[in-house]
């Protein structure tokens, strides 16, 4: 029956801060299954983003398993990991992370140099996602002569310009005003139901989270 | 997979005073570097065009430069009786018994410098044929006058034609100038060599002896026959640019030595410079490195990035520094050379050699200033540098 993309088996999470551990995530196991647009809400400091970083593969559970794709990612070596990432996520981030000196273009083709395309394959492939966020005219643009929201389109062009297994996403309207913040839910959703992209978003925004089709709660570093 | 180039040579682009006062630093001391080379190129340069590859010189084994080399009458003449000498249109040999004194001269800039007088014979312009006079006329036998190299020309006081130098206890009158194409006899005075012995009561001998081989290949058949001769165990003959090349030696290593010592001093702040530059570079983008990593790209990318960063600037700083230093090449100094105690005028002169130990020496400070801020985007963790925002 498992149509699971992402198996999340048992997972706990702790830091150390100096020599106190400090838990952060206490047993979790969450499926989410292919094409879904699964919502994660919770209060500021639950584990919301420790979760997501997991699941992406830019941090390792200190217990637990986490299956991506059929692979498990927690036995992959660094650079297997990195590799893994650069085929399997695309990342949007509250504050969009695009580099400052880099054009929209560039920003967007960086992903696609981790991969074999040719030259005039990465630009079909950059105008490509610039389109689909809308952002067609502005592809020389630097980041800082866009706004917020364009930029998190930008971002978002840039996430999905490999044509990734998962998009995960933290608070991607964290950082923007209303009407910006309802553009970027229903690009997302467009995501979602036209090119049936899976996608984990974590948020505290309700009206973001109504987009989702799945939502689950996140308190103390536990599912609720 | 590499991070762009363009990424690397925008980000210094975009602080560009940190980025001016770092490739400043470092073209500085690559300047003082290179200019210090140059001046012992220099005058290695100036040195090796005195001496012909197929004159002869003669000196005491034990002499410390020609000054203090003494080659007295009868060993003279028994250096004439050996092989492989050549002779002139007359027959006679194409040789020079020179005696080499100092004398104290008042420098147009001021002091009084050492300037080495030269008898020679008349056969010198024959055996020296890069020597030329190039204004007046030579010295004339039997009679207290002198000729003066190009050097001593421009920078001494009362070098004019007609004019008369002091020495020996004698007054000689500037008769010509003689140029030696840049090498160490234009800062010399030539006088015949009679004049300057009888001047100086040394009658019973010469400093050194120089002569024009018959065959440029002729010279170990010299020496052999040269070794054979049990009266003239004392000296040396040597080729005479070698000779020459020789008395530059303790001279030039003198500047390397204590030019690389102050360089190497100075480097030290040129790197540290480069070094805080780049922490700063690193710190400002710590969120920038997470994105990388997060996007898959490798933790070696990050450090090439950095690294390729800290390179750029200095290599950068090491073009200019080398680009003022050769402007240096019009210009000329003059210096005392230990070794014939007297003020030798060169130029500064750059090699490929200095140009390559220059840029590798601008690239060593950029690898060594921008390698630990590299290391240190290279080991952060992502999540860590995420949450740098
Ligand atoms: N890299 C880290 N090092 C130390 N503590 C961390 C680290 N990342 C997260 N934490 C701690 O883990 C807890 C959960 O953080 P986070 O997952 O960012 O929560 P949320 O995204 O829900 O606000 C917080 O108390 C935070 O301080
Ligand atoms: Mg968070």
């Amino acid at each position: 029956m498992s149509n699971s993309i992402i198996q999340v088996q048992n997972v706990s999470k702790s830091y150390w801060r100096d020599s106190l551990e400090v838990p952060v995530l206490n047993d979790i196991s969450i499926d989410v299954h292919e094409g879904e647009f699964l919502g994660l809400m919770g209060p500021s400091g639950s584990g919301k983003t420790t979760l997501l970083n997991l699941i992406a593969g830019i941090d390792r559970p200190s217990r637990g398993n986490v299956i991506v794709g059929g692979i498990d990612i927690t036995k992959l070596n660094e650079s297997n990991l990195a590799k893994w990432r650069s085929r399997h996520i695309g990342f949007v981030f509250q504050f969009y992370n695009l580099l400052p000196v880099l054009t929209a273009f560039e920003n967007v083709e960086l992903p696609l140099l981790l991969t074999s395309l040719s030259k005039a394959e990465r630009k079909k492939h950059v105008e490509l996602s610039l389109d689909v966020v809308g952002l067609g005219d502005r592809i020389h643009h630097y980041p800082k002569q866009l706004s917020g929201g364009q930029e998190q389109r930008v971002a978002i062009a840039r996430a999905i310009v490999t044509d990734p297994t998962l998009l995960v996403a933290d608070e991607p309207t964290g950082d923007l005003d209303k009407r910006s913040a309802e553009e970027i839910m229903i690009l997302l959703e467009r995501l979602n139901t036209e090119f049936k992209k899976t996608i984990v978003m974590v948020t505290h925004d309700p009206r973001a989270a109504e987009k989702a089709k799945v939502v689950h709660h996140l308190d103390k570093g536990e599912l609720s | 997979m590499k991070i762009p180039l363009k990424y690397t040579i925008r980000n210094f682009k975009s602080r560009k005073l940190t980025t001016i006062i770092t490739v400043a630093g470092i073209a500085m001391v690559v300047f003082v570097f290179a200019a210090v080379l140059m001046m012992a190129y220099g005058i290695q340069k100036t040195m090796i065009a005195t001496g012909c590859t197929d004159n002869v010189l003669i000196a005491r084994k034990s002499a410390y430069g020609e000054v203090s080399s003494i080659v007295v009458r009868d060993d003279y003449n028994t250096i004439l009786t050996l092989p492989h000498i050549a002779k002139a249109e007359d027959g006679k040999p194409l040789v020079s018994g020179e005696t080499v004194i100092v004398i104290g001269l008042e420098r147009r800039s001021g002091g009084l410098s050492n300037v080495t007088a030269r008898g020679v014979a008349r056969t010198v312009f024959t055996l020296r044929p890069q020597v030329k006079i190039v204004e007046g006329r030579a010295f004339q036998q039997g009679a207290r006058e002198v000729i003066a190299g190009a050097s001593i020309r421009k920078n001494f006081i009362g070098a004019e034609l007609g004019n008369t130098v002091s020495f020996g206890g004698d007054t000689w009158t500037i008769v010509g100038y003689f140029e030696a194409g840049g090498s160490g006899f234009d800062s010399e005075f030539w006088v015949d060599n009679d004049q300057l012995q009888d001047a100086f009561n040394r009658q019973g001998g010469f400093s050194t002896v120089t002569f024009k081989l018959d065959d440029p290949n002729s010279f170990s058949a010299f020496k052999a026959a040269f070794e054979n001769e049990p009266r003239l165990q004392q000296f040396e003959p040597k080729i005479e640019q070698k000779f020459f090349q020789e008395q530059s030696e303790s001279l030039s290593t003198f500047i390397n030595i204590l030019g690389i010592f102050i360089t190497v001093i100075f480097s030290f702040g040129a790197t540290i410079g480069a070094m805080i530059t780049m922490y700063a570079a690193v710190a400002n983008r710590i969120v920038e490195v997470g994105t990388l990593r997060a996007l898959g790209f490798k933790r070696r990318s990050v450090l090439s990035a950095f690294l390729m960063e800290s390179i750029a600037i200095s290599l950068f700083g090491g073009l200019i520094g080398l680009l003022l230093a050769s402007l240096l090449q019009f210009f000329s100094l003059s210096m005392l050379n230990f070794s014939s105690f007297a003020e030798l005028q060169f130029s500064f002169a750059l090699s490929p050699s200095i140009v390559l130990s220059s840029l590798f020496f601008s690239l060593f400070m950029g690898i060594a200033g921008g390698f630990l801020p590299a290391v240190r985007a290279a080991r952060l963790k992502i999540v860590d540098a995420l949450r740098a925002g």
